[in-house]
């Protein structure tokens, strides 16, 4: 557990996790960025809070009355 | 021992330089993939127009600060827990109260709805995290189904079920994250890295794979790999505490929200943080952050008692929602992202579309 460990032992976890993680393959932004854009563009028409749902749709937008008959 | 006093000190001096130059390293290799902003991969994409979004329902009951809250997967009911002890289960079309038990702590800071909607789980102070499984019956005790099924040294800050109601994932202010088998209570794996609390952690969507992102009072953020217990990457970009993490919808990114302030961006394949959505107006921390269901919404909760809505590709604030009368400390996206649900120190939980 972190507290109780010695600041010397929290060092040496935190060195052989980045020893390890500089040898992590990395992508350029221009494609990861592109990809990340890509995902919202595909996804946006069915995005209920960004494109608006009408009224008489969503469930919450009116608390209508529920007549049982 | 003189001699001996001074080996230590160099030895903690060695490494502390070693540690340096090693994220000077990393900081570098990570700079050579910084080709562009994201804002700048977004310029063509139409902006966003104006957003009207309301309070369209207002769940009133909790005896004191709500603390955490929780969708179920039918998209209509929610758990949400207190610092009195009490855990709640709703339904928000109708705002009536379907089950409610008092936890033998008070500060229930984390609570989850299982996937089968059978079952929740929370824990807070009492260093556990419990599963009770949800019953019609009005005269069972829901208290006494009551199964312990995680056990930390220190406060659990945060949990949520796996892919099924069979194992469950916690977060604890004694710097581990753990993996438990309900049935059994026996502990799967667990995840050391955090030098300090850890206070949120999210879940990789299923299709990515077995990963999950936690942040905690260290100011890191770290994905683990969940079968073997190991970090893949960590990110130490924030100023202060992280209170919340979640993933990026496509798994490929996740947001955290800090108490520095800012909400930030991170790109797990490009390894850095690529937007930053901070304000010089805003200086109170943000507690919680959800994505919209595309992702190109961000909601963040603040300790000023707002909710800002940042535009994920532009980084620009596009909308501020009034309406809490204290912190708002936990918020989460409708499973069909047709709303979203806040919970606040005001006592009471928001439904907004």
């Amino acid at each position: 557990m972190a507290q109780d460990m010695t600041e010397k032992e929290l060092l040496k976890m935190e060195l052989d996790q980045l020893k390890k993680e500089v040898k992590n393959e990395r992508q350029m932004i221009s494609k990861t960025g592109k990809e990340l854009k890509d995902y919202i563009e595909s996804m946006a028409a069915e995005d209920p809070l960004l494109k608006g749902v009408p009224e008489d749709k969503n469930p919450f937008k009116e608390k209508g009355g529920c007549i049982i008959s | 021992m003189a001699t001996e006093g001074l080996h230590e000190n160099e030895t903690l001096a060695s490494l502390k330089s070693e540690a340096e130059s090693l994220k000077g390293r990393l900081e570098e290799e990570r700079a050579k993939l910084h080709d562009v902003e994201l804002h700048q991969v977004a310029e063509r994409v139409e902006p966003l127009g104006q957003f009207v979004m309301k309070t369209r329902r207002t769940l009133k009951g909790h005896g004191n600060k709500v603390l955490c809250m929780d969708w179920c997967k039918d998209k209509r009911r929610i758990v949400s827990s207190s610092q009195d002890g009490k855990v709640i289960v709703w339904d928000s079309f109708t705002t009536n109260k379907e089950h409610a038990v008092t936890m033998p702590c008070t500060w229930v800071m984390a609570c989850a709805y299982a996937p089968s909607g059978c079952a929740i789980a929370c824990g807070g102070l009492d260093n556990k995290c419990s599963v009770y499984p949800l019953t019609f019956d009005k005269n069972e005790n829901m208290a006494a189904k009551k199964k312990s099924v995680a056990m930390h040294t220190n406060y659990l800050s945060a949990c949520s079920f796996t892919n099924s109601d069979m194992q469950i994932l916690t977060a604890s202010g004694d710097g581990t994250c753990a993996l438990w088998d309900v049935e059994s209570g026996q502990l799967l794996q667990s995840f050391h890295g955090h030098g300090a609390d850890v206070l949120c952690l999210d879940l990789a969507p299923s299709e990515t794979g077995n990963t999950f992102v936690s942040g905690g009072c260290d100011k890191k953020a770290m994905v683990w790999d969940m079968r073997s217990g190991q970090c893949i990457q960590s990110f130490e970009t924030h100023e202060s505490d992280i209170n919340s993490v979640r993933y990026y919808p496509s798994g490929d990114a996740f947001a955290s929200g800090s108490d520095d302030a800012t909400c930030r961006l991170y790109d797990l394949r490009a390894d850095r943080e690529v937007a930053i959505y901070s304000k010089e107006s805003i200086i109170f921390g943000a507690s919680s952050v959800d994505f919209s269901l595309s992702g190109r919404l961000l909601f963040a909760g603040y300790n000023d008692y707002t909710i800002n809505v940042w535009d994920v590709l532009k980084g620009s604030r596009v909308s501020i929602l009034f309406g809490h009368e204290n912190r708002v400390c936990t918020l989460r996206v409708s499973p069909d992202g047709t709303a979203f649900c806040s919970g606040s120190w005001d006592h009471t939980l928001r439904i907004w579309a």
